[in-house]
């Protein structure tokens, strides 16, 4: 816990000064008055045409969906990484190898498959 | 963070410290990509104000001042201003956890009546010994705020710019994360300064179960992996959305991505915050595959003490300590300078990707080449290092 109290420290600094530059930029910024086409919706200068919320295709959704499976696969050879050399020395290298071997082995299948169900296309 | 009132506050003060030298470096770099895209383009840059046009930077920030606060009528206000607040946290976190230079000593001394030290301060904001988990972790904060700054202008083209940032940003981190993996097999810890010392040696290796060491040469990271070094720098291109991968603010198709609606100094923000992540990945490749702080046989952690005691006449084990270390750390940001001119001269050199392009490189060929890498130093080490005839 004490460890992670310069993160926290550094963050809240960080929200300060940005919020004391947005507060001064406020103070000494020009004034205007507001009226309805300064504030409408900027779309290169003609009358904004759409209302509401944007839509937005569903492909970003599923590659985030992809993105999230895949970094968890990699975040599992972050301690294998780690603890490698330890068990080359241990004598047990064939043991640590094959075992990541078959991970990667269903990664490669999981990747090739989602290159194969065409999740991957961008038209 | 310290045991007593002197070490907190130094510890305090430096990272700070480290903060407004993010904040300071901003301007700097903009200015040098002004003038080296003028050079490139065969123009002159900004050359009115002050010596060679650096004041520019001054009148730049006033001007950042003086604009007028405003808010699109259709965003939401608190999101439209958290947004670049946001912004500079990951990168000034990031760069917080990265050591940029050796640590130095302080002996035992006497101040305001009682004996203090002795204490070691480490160059950097803080040290947890996992950096490299937390520099990734905290480096992928920064897709958030590009998709508040996109949900809180609700402008369609904020919105698709926010979108292209955070499916490119994840896209290329599996490549960047797979491209690491490489590094710390071959090192075997996750702190960055054991790896910069492991780095500050003679290039030696275990050749099938024996030990080889090559004294002219460094035992720099890129002499092993150099695929996972370009994977590497390619994906930071896409992680700090710069061109050939700044689909976010392609200003031919979404005027300028998700800060289409920002002015003044909130748009500077976002400017600190891609800045300083330029900054971090420079400073990541540096200490991944280039020595990090150190060129092996001149400038080590021993030898640069020494070198500044001689060179400035200091004697105290302190200053001499405090001196090497900024020593090291001008070796450091040499290093890291020259990554930035690369970030600085690819934008200006090459064209953009398609999306789809952009997409298919990143999952199609980055991430399966990250993979191959990652096999092919598995085995390589597991056959250099295993024990044959034991």
């Amino acid at each position: 816990m004490s460890q992670l109290l310069p993160v926290l420290l550094l963050s809240l600094f960080v929200i300060l000064f940005g919020s004391a530059l947005l507060f001064l930029a406020s103070r000494i910024g020009a004034k205007g008055k507001p009226n309805s086409v300064k504030e409408e919706t900027y779309e290169c200068g003609i009358p904004a045409e759409t209302s509401g919320p944007t839509k937005i295709p569903i492909k970003f959704y599923l590659t985030a969906i992809l993105f999230i499976l895949f970094d968890i696969e990699i975040i599992f050879m972050y301690p294998w990484a780690l603890t490698y050399g330890d068990f080359i020395s241990g004598g047990y290298g064939i043991y640590i190898f094959s075992a990541m071997a078959f991970f990667i082995a269903v990664f490669i299948f999981g990747l090739f498959w989602e290159v194969k169900s065409k999740a991957l296309e961008w038209e | 963070m310290g045991t007593d009132a002197f070490e907190f506050t130094i510890n305090f003060v430096k990272m700070v410290a480290i903060f407004l030298m993010m904040v300071q470096i901003v301007p700097l770099l903009v200015w040098v990509e002004r003038r080296g895209s003028a050079y490139i383009q065969n123009r002159f840059g900004p050359n009115r104000v002050g010596p060679l046009g650096l004041t520019q930077l001054l009148a730049d920030a006033v001007k950042f001042l003086t604009k007028e606060e405003f808010v699109p009528g259709r965003g939401y206000p608190f999101i439209y201003y958290a947004a670049p607040v946001v912004a500079m946290i990951p990168a000034t976190l990031a760069l917080a956890a990265i050591p940029l230079s050796a640590p130095f000593h302080v002996e035992p001394f006497e101040m305001f009546g009682r004996n203090w030290g002795p204490y070691t301060f480490m160059f950097q904001g803080y040290d947890f010994g996992i950096g490299i988990v937390f520099v990734l972790g905290v480096s992928s904060l920064a897709a958030y705020a590009l998709l508040l700054a996109g949900y809180g202008s609700n402008n369609k083209y904020s919105m698709y710019g926010a979108l292209r940032a955070s499916a490119q940003t994840i896209s290329y981190e599996l490549a960047m994360g797979l491209s690491i993996v490489g590094v710390i097999l071959l090192f075997n810890t996750f702190s960055f300064t054991d790896i910069v010392n492991a780095q500050s040696a003679p290039l030696n290796f275990m050749w099938f179960g024996k030990k080889v060491v090559v004294e002219w040469l460094p035992n720099w990271g890129l002499i092993y992996q150099p695929l996972g070094a370009v994977i590497l720098f390619a994906a930071m291109f896409a992680e700090a959305n710069r061109l050939p991968f700044d689909l976010p603010e392609a200003e031919g198709e979404l005027v300028a991505g998700y800060h289409t609606e920002y002015a003044g100094f909130k748009f500077n923000m976002f400017f600190i915050g891609e800045y300083g992540h330029m900054f971090v990945a420079s400073a990541l490749m540096v200490i991944f595959y280039f020595g990090g702080y150190t060129i092996y046989p001149w400038l080590t952690p021993e030898t640069a003490p020494q070198i500044m005691g001689k060179l400035l006449g200091v004697t105290s084990a302190t200053w001499m300590s405090f001196w090497g270390s900024i020593l090291l750390h001008l070796v450091l940001m040499a290093k890291v300078v020259a990554f930035l001119w690369i970030f600085i001269q690819v934008r200006w050199t090459l064209p953009r990707f398609r999306y789809d392009q952009l997409m298919d490189l990143g999952w199609r060929s980055m991430l399966p080449w990250a993979l191959f890498n990652t096999v092919i130093t598995a085995i390589v080490v597991l056959l250099m290092r295993y024990q044959w005839g034991a």
